[in-house]
C-alpha cells in the first residue's frame, strides 16, 4: 500500500481528500501546515504529497523547496491542490519541483486522474 | 411518454445516426429532448414528438438526433491509446512514410475536441522529427453543436484537469478568466467537419491512423460491421485502428485483427488487404 501525506489547514479538505485517497488504496498521513509536513517527511518519506498552497506557519511552496533540498533516496511525488489557479502560480510550483497541480475545487475524478498521470495508481 | 412515441424516436435515431436506444435508456429521451422542445418553443416533449412526426424539417430532425448523442470526452482519455501513438505508431509512420513524408489521422467521433487536440499536442512534441512533413488531422462528429465547441478550443477548469498533464496545460493553453484557450497553432493543425459515420466513408480519403473510440458501443452489430468494413477500405496495409476500451472487432468484422501486444489497436487482416493477400498467395 502506498502512502500519501495530505497537507491542508482545512480539516474538511483533509477529510475529503483522505476519503478519496483511501478509496484509491493509499495509507494517509495528515499535516496542517508546511512545517508539520516537513517534520512528517523527515520521520518517514511518503510516496506522495497532496499539498495546499496557503497555510499558516509554512506555505506549501516553502515546504516544497525545503523538501526537494532534503537528501532523500526516494523523493515523493508532489501534487499541489490549491485555490491558486492562475498560470503564474502553476509555473512557480513546477519550477519548485511539483509533479502535478490540482486547482480547487476538486473531486474524486480529478484526484484519480492526476495520481494516475504521475504513475501513483 | 408512450411506447409508440419511444419507438418512433428510437427508429428515427437509428436511421439517422445508427444509435441504438434501448428501452432501459428511455429515461434519457425526455431529459435530453426537453431542452430541444424549449429551443423550438414547443409546450413540451409530447408537442415536440408530434412536430417531428408531422414535419420533415431537417433542422428539427438534426437537433433531435444531436441531442441524443453522448459527448463525454477528456484529454489523454485512458492514456494508453496516446502512449501507444507516441511510442509505437508515430515511430512506425516516421520510418515507413519517409518517402512521402505524409501522415493522415482521423478522429472519427471527436466530440468536444479533446482527442484530436491530444494528438496535436503529441505531434507538436515531435516537431523536430516531423520537420518538413505534412501531417493532417481530420476531426469529425455527427453533432455540429459539439463541433463548434471543439473548434473554439475553450475548456473549463474541470475539463483541463481530467487527463491533461499540467506541463501541457502550461505549454499549450492560455488562461482567460476561468476558461482555458488552446494554442492557436494546435487549432490550426486540425480540420474539423461534421460527418455521419453511416454515410460513405470513402469520401474522406485514406488514413494511416483512425481513432474511433467509444462510438461503436452505441451501434448494433450490422452497423458496427458496416463502419468497420468501411474503415478497412480507407487504410493502407500498415494502418492502425484504435477502438475504445469496451469495444472489439471480435465476432463483428473479419477486416481487422488485434496487433499483438497492443491492447485496443487493430491492423488489417491479410484477407481485407489486397496487397498483403497478394504477398501471402
Amino acid at each position: 500500500m502506498k502512502s500519501c501525506l495530505v497537507v491542508d489547514d482545512s480539516k474538511v479538505v483533509r477529510m475529503v481528500a483522505r476519503k478519496i485517497l483511501e478509496g484509491l488504496n493509499f495509507a494517509i498521513i495528515e499535516a496542517e501546515d508546511g512545517q508539520q509536513a516537513l517534520e512528517a517527511c523527515q520521520r518517514e518519506m511518503p510516496d506522495a504529497v497532496l499539498l495546499d498552497w496557503n497555510m499558516p506557519v509554512m506555505s506549501g511552496l516553502e515546504f516544497l523547496v525545503e523538501l526537494r533540498a532534503l537528501p532523500a533516496v526516494q523523493q515523493p511525488i508532489v501534487v499541489f491542490c490549491t485555490t491558486e489557479n492562475d498560470m503564474a502560480h502553476i509555473q512557480q510550483a513546477i519550477e519548485a519541483g511539483a509533479n502535478e497541480y490540482i486547482m480547487k475545487p476538486f473531486d474524486s475524478d480529478i484526484i484519480e486522474s492526476k495520481f494516475s498521470q504521475v504513475g501513483l495508481i | 411518454m408512450n411506447v409508440k412515441d419511444f419507438e418512433f424516436i428510437s427508429q428515427l435515431l437509428y436511421k439517422r445516426s445508427g444509435l441504438v436506444l434501448t428501452q432501459e435508456k428511455a429515461y434519457l429521451l425526455e431529459s435530453r429532448l426537453n431542452p430541444v422542445a424549449r429551443k423550438w418553443e414547443f409546450k413540451g416533449f409530447d408537442e415536440l414528438v408530434a412536430a417531428v412526426r408531422a414535419s420533415g424539417n431537417e433542422k428539427l430532425l438534426n437537433d433531435v438526433t444531436e441531442a441524443m448523442t453522448t459527448n463525454e470526452s477528456f484529454f489523454f482519455r485512458d492514456q494508453k491509446p496516446f502512449t501507444q501513438f507516441k511510442e509505437m505508431i508515430l515511430p512506425h509512420l516516421l520510418q515507413n512514410r519517409s518517402s512521402t513524408k505524409k501522415i493522415r489521422i482521423w478522429s472519427a467521433a471527436c466530440s468536444s475536441g479533446q482527442e484530436p487536440y491530444t494528438l496535436a499536442m503529441l505531434l507538436s512534441e515531435a516537431k523536430a522529427q516531423l520537420a518538413g512533413w505534412n501531417v493532417e488531422i481530420l476531426a469529425t462528429d455527427l453533432s455540429t453543436e459539439i463541433l463548434t465547441k471543439a473548434k473554439q478550443g475553450v475548456y473549463s477548469q474541470f475539463e483541463v484537469q481530467r487527463g491533461l498533464p499540467i506541463s501541457y496545460l502550461v505549454k499549450y493553453f492560455k488562461q482567460d478568466g476561468d476558461k482555458w484557450q488552446i494554442d492557436e497553432k494546435l487549432r490550426g493543425m486540425i480540420n474539423f467537419r461534421p460527418f455521419n459515420l453511416l454515410s460513405d466513408l470513402g469520401a474522406l480519403g485514406r488514413f494511416d491512423v483512425i481513432y474511433c473510440r467509444n462510438v461503436l458501443i452505441y451501434f448494433d452489430q450490422p452497423t458496427k460491421a458496416k463502419v468497420l468494413d468501411g474503415m478497412a477500405k480507407m487504410m493502407p496495409e500498415d494502418g492502425f485502428l484504435l477502438l475504445g476500451g469496451a469495444e472489439t472487432v471480435l465476432g463483428i468484422s473479419d477486416s481487422f485483427k488485434l496487433i499483438p501486444g497492443q491492447r485496443g489497436i487493430y491492423g488489417l487482416t491479410p484477407q481485407s488487404d489486397p496487397i498483403a493477400a497478394q504477398k501471402a498467395s
